[in-house]
């Protein structure tokens, strides 16, 4: 066995002789050849810059999402203004956890989406709606990481199917999917979760809750999200899509700068471990 | 073909059966001919005024059987982009979706949208190559591409032979000249988008006189940012049936006024199927 980090690994020459990149009929042979290094080609192996939980519900009639601003460098908050729920079409959104310079791209290839299927004549078709925006970037996550390079993200995709009811769906960096009433990304997948499903603990029972349940909930999660996890920020942005059931029509409203109100910090002087100089 | 004296020059001396031959007195034949298909399709419009920029054209319904409302001509390329264009619809197609492309490329390598004159820079180096080789022939088009970007409206008009032209009114088609001489009534530095609008409905319903035997259906987008958001689209139902009205009170009164009036004689070759 060779030691040396760069062959880690490999049989040592003096005994095997030198390695035949053509025995397993590889594809990079030629570009060993030329660039004379053994060193395998290495994709994303961990996120950079990251952004920490997106969180969000489904009620009656419609969904809630909201996702705070920060992006991280490791434990240092880097950035305070990153926004991590995006816009598509008129009644989609899609909030992203996970490495921000993905969460960019990703942001750009549903731009390009977004102009092709409804910028460019629409003849009466059909728009944009979530569910396939949800297809399109599980399809795109799963590709990538079937090619050994993953976009770093979670995502959660929230909105309306084409029969108008709330529509949320989750796909993450492995390609894997799922739907639930309540989602959460990261930590907020330990935190919040619990209590989304105080309000809401099975699937179905979304439809007994209204918007300013869900939203109280949304609040008090992003509060113990920043209490408890400490990649958050005090900043969020919430997005709420409802069917307005008088006139038919979806109506979307997009709040950011919104802060976490009620913080109350005395339960903070009982904290033990983590580091506290308390005993 | 026409009575052979008009085309003098071309018939006969084989210097027209080929794109990119030159004739002995300097002109390219073909991309003639392709202006002269474009002579022949339904008119085109654009408005430039202070505020944005107005899109028309005058869609010849070729059958009743078309549904109404539908088969748009007026594209967009890009979301502060429109085209228009008179001649062979297929050729206007694929002209557009290069334009499309080209400003897909462009925002993937810059992150901004394409101004319009790098549009216009990169579609024109496009439509004059097919000027160049045997193999393919000229764009039977005549494009007018409007929009809005960091520096404010614009207007273009592409032609067959690759060159294009900043306009502040341009006019294409079959009815152009009736529309050229309109427009250049319009006194565009204080023309508001509403009023161009309705400038615009009622130059393509004077543009159709020519061809009066065929039914039209008016297709205008606008692209503002007052009204818009910078966005190219098709303007609002009421503000299009307000412009249609508008265009046919004008055309009473212009009946009373002249009785005669009649523009320029440029329709008379034969029927053909473009528009």
């Amino acid at each position: 066995m060779n030691h040396d980090p760069y062959y880690w690994g490999r049989p040592s020459d003096e005994v095997y002789g030198q390695y035949n990149y053509n025995i397993a009929n590889a594809k990079n042979v030629e570009q060993h050849n030329q660039n004379n290094s053994n060193f395998p080609k290495m994709n994303t192996q961990q996120p950079i810059i990251t952004g920490t939980s997106v969180i969000s519900s489904k009620f009656k009639n419609g969904i809630i999402i909201a996702a705070d601003n920060v992006g991280s460098y490791g434990s240092l908050m880097r950035f305070n203004n990153i926004e991590r729920l995006i816009k598509v079409g008129s009644q989609t959104i899609v909030g992203i956890s996970g490495d921000i310079s993905d969460l960019q791209y990703i942001q750009r290839i549903l731009d390009e989406l977004e102009i092709q299927q409804e910028v460019y004549d629409n003849d009466g078709g059909d728009f944009l709606i979530a569910p396939n925006v949800h297809e399109y970037l599980s399809r795109v996550m799963y590709n990538r990481r079937s090619n050994m390079n993953p976009l770093w993200n979670s995502i959660i995709v929230a909105g309306f199917d084409s029969e108008k009811k709330p529509f949320l769906r989750y796909v993450d960096l492995l390609g894997v999917t799922y739907h639930a009433s309540t989602i959460a990304t990261g930590f907020g997948s330990h935190l919040a979760i619990p209590l989304l499903r105080n309000l809401i603990p099975e699937n179905k029972d979304y439809i007994n809750v209204n918007e300013e349940q869900a939203k109280k909930v949304i609040e008090d999660s992003m509060r113990v999200l920043f209490y408890r996890d400490a990649r958050s920020g005090e900043v969020y942005s919430y997005a709420v899509i409802r069917l307005n059931e008088e006139t038919g029509k979806i109506e979307f409203e997009f709040n950011k700068k919104t802060k976490v109100e009620d913080q109350k910090w005395r339960f903070a002087k009982d904290i033990r471990g983590y580091g506290s100089t308390q005993h | 073909m026409k009575s052979t004296n008009i085309y003098l020059t071309s018939i006969g001396t084989g210097y027209d059966l080929s794109n990119s031959v030159f004739s002995p007195d300097g002109r390219n034949f073909q991309v003639e001919y392709a202006m002269k298909a474009v002579e022949n399709g339904g008119t085109s419009i654009g408005i430039k005024c202070k505020d944005g920029i107005v899109l028309a054209c005058e869609k010849i319904i070729n059958s009743k059987l078309l549904v109404p409302g539908k088969n748009k001509r007026i594209q967009t390329v890009d979301r502060h982009l429109g085209v228009v264009y008179s001649g062979l619809l297929p050729d206007g197609r694929h002209f557009v979706n290069r334009c499309r492309e080209e400003s897909q490329s462009f925002k993937s390598i810059f992150k901004i949208p394409i101004p319009v004159p790098n549009l216009l820079d990169r579609i024109g180096l496009y439509v004059q190559n097919y000027t160049c080789y045997n193999s393919v022939r000229p764009f039977g088009i005549v494009g007018i591409i409007g929009g809005i970007d960091d520096n404010g409206s614009h207007l273009y008009m592409v032609e067959p032979s690759g060159s294009f032209w900043g306009y502040s009114g341009a006019a294409t088609g079959k009815g152009r000249q009736i529309a050229k001489s309109e427009l250049e009534k319009l006194k565009f530095d204080d023309l508001n988008i509403k009023d161009a609008i309705k400038q615009a409905a009622r130059i393509i319903s004077l543009a159709h006189e020519d061809n009066k035997d065929k039914d039209y259906e008016l297709e205008i987008s606008w692209c503002s940012k007052e009204f818009t958001n910078g966005k190219h689209e098709f303007i609002p139902i009421e503000l299009l049936e307000e412009a249609k009205k508008f265009a046919e009170e004008d055309e009473g009164d212009e009946d009373e006024d002249e009785e005669e009036g009649e523009g320029e004689g440029e329709g008379e070759g034969e029927d053909t199927e473009m528009n």
